[in-house]
């Protein structure tokens, strides 16, 4: 089976799209995940509400909260067209906003729950031992915590590859541009004699799914012999 | 010198304590489960904060609650063995090791990984992980990542705690080279006494949050009014003693201890060795007449120095035989045989009844 033009378009774009989408949100969710599990504080549950709610709400009503938001007229998608030329509706960064938006509490809940997993007291060994906080989070919470960052991100990912509702709200169904692999195999399934081709996007996002599954597996097997020797 | 004294409040526990030791040798914070010691070394180490206190190692401040000085952890430069080992997981022993190095002022850095690593005998562990050490090897990994941040001075936290008898012997004997050889002063937390027996230099006793007692280890080993702080087998004497000779023969080692000489099982240190012996009160027994048919092998003349309250049925009677030793009896044997102070009576030891794990190299050699 050779791929077409299309066909790789709309794969390289998805990885593209989730690739950043999940680079770029990874220090934040790590930031929040760690905000949520450490600190008590006025607005906890607040804060842990508005991470969740893309879980809850309806991809395309996360997708139109942000074309109200960041849309061309909206007040922050003027905001950064304004200062810094950023435009992000009808765009493939767009698209990786969405599907970041949307697959951010997952990320969270995984790193969250591997924070909460990690043993303190090695965090106190280590000021002990002289260490700053900066220096203990980066050279022992951060190792410790890496089994769940993986999950996050593997979860993350796969989310966002399959993000449809909010890209297509927010950023439309342009090819080249926005088509990702769902929207693209939607697309077909809408024209007349597009079934083969909706057939052959299937099968290429099984096959890309089991090697991101089956990749995380090795990496997280890895971990595993770090951290037990 | 350490000189601590710290007040808090947690729940219903409230910890008040004051004590100065001098930092030669080895500190023993000394105490029941739930007296305050962990606590109490937490917060020389800047782990709890008390409510009010000073905290000074020599003249340097780590907390004052009035001048508003409370140091952070990482700035104290107190190294902490806890219980558990906590080494890294994820790092090697030899990363481990030398975790703290880099924060060590260059100046300070006179506990090399080779010199750290012969001591404790790391040689064949610097490349396997924490989960593959046994209890033992561990603790001896932690003493090493402590020492290695060149600390001004070594909390232990019941180190040998959570190990089997042989380990503990083991490590303890690490633990004294590590004292002898690197001349870091140490506090000692634990409630067993043969480890305070065999390793302190000063004894803290601590009870309900409090400094019960502090001082010289052989004054507050002896002492009668300690036995229910420190737990129904602490009481015993702890005696100074050097190897004379060996009997070869019957499997015997003969110590010089005040007031005479003590026959103990055959111990595997060279004549002029001194040591310290622990004589528990239980193992210990009087007679007013010289017992002259007897199978017990040590027999000393003394005087009663003072009878304790009775507990039970029994008292403890301290005897001196030219070094303080302290009896348990029976109250009964003690009315019947007409105990008071001042009477002459032989205190007998069973030979059998001293245990050698609990002889120890004295901790300095002569003065």
């Amino acid at each position: 089976m050779t791929l077409t033009p299309l066909e790789v378009e709309a794969i390289a774009l998805s990885l593209r799209v989730a690739g950043w989408a999940v680079l770029v949100s990874l220090p934040l969710g790590i930031a929040v995940a760690w905000l949520l599990a450490r600190h008590r504080f006025p607005g906890h549950s607040l804060l842990n509400g508005i991470v969740h709610l893309p879980l809850l709400l309806p991809p395309v009503v996360v997708g139109f909260v942000l074309l109200l938001l960041l849309g061309r007229q909206g007040p922050l998608g003027a905001w950064l067209d304004d200062w810094f030329g950023i435009t992000l509706a009808f765009t493939w960064q767009g698209a990786a906003v969405a599907a970041a938006v949307v697959s951010f509490p997952l990320m969270v809940r995984a790193i969250r729950l591997s924070i909460e997993g990690t043993d303190r007291r090695l965090e106190t060994a280590a000021r002990t031992l002289g260490a700053p906080p900066l220096w203990v989070f980066a050279t022992v919470s951060l190792p410790l915590m890496l089994p769940g960052v993986l999950t996050g991100v593997i979860l993350a990912f796969a989310r966002c590859l399959g993000e449809f509702g909010a890209t297509i709200t927010f950023v439309s169904n342009i090819p080249g541009e926005t088509r990702t692999l769902p929207l693209a195999l939607y697309t077909y399934t809408q024209v007349p004699g597009g079934l083969d081709g909706a057939f052959r996007l299937m099968v290429i996002a099984i096959v890309i799914a089991f090697a991101a599954l089956l990749g995380s597996e090795l990496l997280a097997r890895m971990l595993k012999r770090r951290l037990e020797g | 010198m350490l000189s601590v004294s710290a007040r808090l409040a947690r729940g219903a526990f409230a910890l008040d304590t004051a004590f100065a030791a001098e930092t030669d040798g080895i500190v023993a914070l000394f105490g029941a489960s739930g007296a305050g010691k962990t606590t109490l070394v937490d917060a020389i180490a800047g782990l709890v904060r008390p409510a009010s206190g000073r905290i000074a190692l020599g003249e340097r401040v780590l907390f004052d609650s009035e001048a508003g000085i409370d140091l952070r952890p990482e700035r104290r430069r107190i190294g902490y063995v806890f219980q558990d080992g906590r080494l890294f997981p994820h790092l090697s022993v030899r990363r481990n090791l030398l975790y703290g190095r880099r924060f060590a002022p260059k100046e300070r850095r006179h506990a090399t990984l080779d010199r750290v690593v012969a001591l404790l005998g790391l040689e064949a562990l610097l490349q396997r992980r924490p989960g593959t050490l046994s209890g033992g090897e561990r603790q001896r990994v932690a003493l090493g990542r402590a020492l290695m941040a060149q600390p001004e001075l070594l909390l232990m936290d019941e180190p040998l705690a959570a190990l089997d008898l042989p380990r503990k012997a083991q490590v303890m004997d690490h633990i004294e080279r590590l004292r002898d050889e690197t001349g870091v002063p140490i506090v000692y937390v634990s409630h067993a006494v043969d480890e305070v027996a065999r390793l302190a230099g000063t004894i803290v006793v601590m009870a309900h949050g409090r400094v019960a007692a502090a001082g010289p280890a052989a004054d507050i080993m002896a002492r009668l009014d300690l036995d229910p702080l420190a737990g129904a087998d602490a009481a015993g004497a702890v005696l100074d003693a050097v190897v004379e000779r060996h009997d070869a023969a019957y499997g015997l080692s003969e110590l010089a201890v005040p007031g005479g000489t003590l026959r103990v099982p055959r111990l595997r240190l060279d004549p002029g060795r001194r040591l310290r012996v622990r004589v528990r009160a239980r193992d210990v027994a009087l007679a007013t007449a010289e017992p002259r048919e007897t199978s017990v092998l040590n027999v000393f003349r003394g005087r009663v120095v003072e009878i304790g309250p009775r507990r039970g049925a029994s008292v403890d009677v301290a005897v001196d035989i030219g070094t303080r030793l302290t009896a348990r009896i029976t109250a009964r044997s003690a009315d019947g045989l007409g105990l008071a102070p001042g009477a002459e009576v032989y205190a007998l030891i069973k030979s059998v009844a001293v245990d050698p794990a609990s002889l120890v190299q004295a901790a300095q050699a002569d003065p």
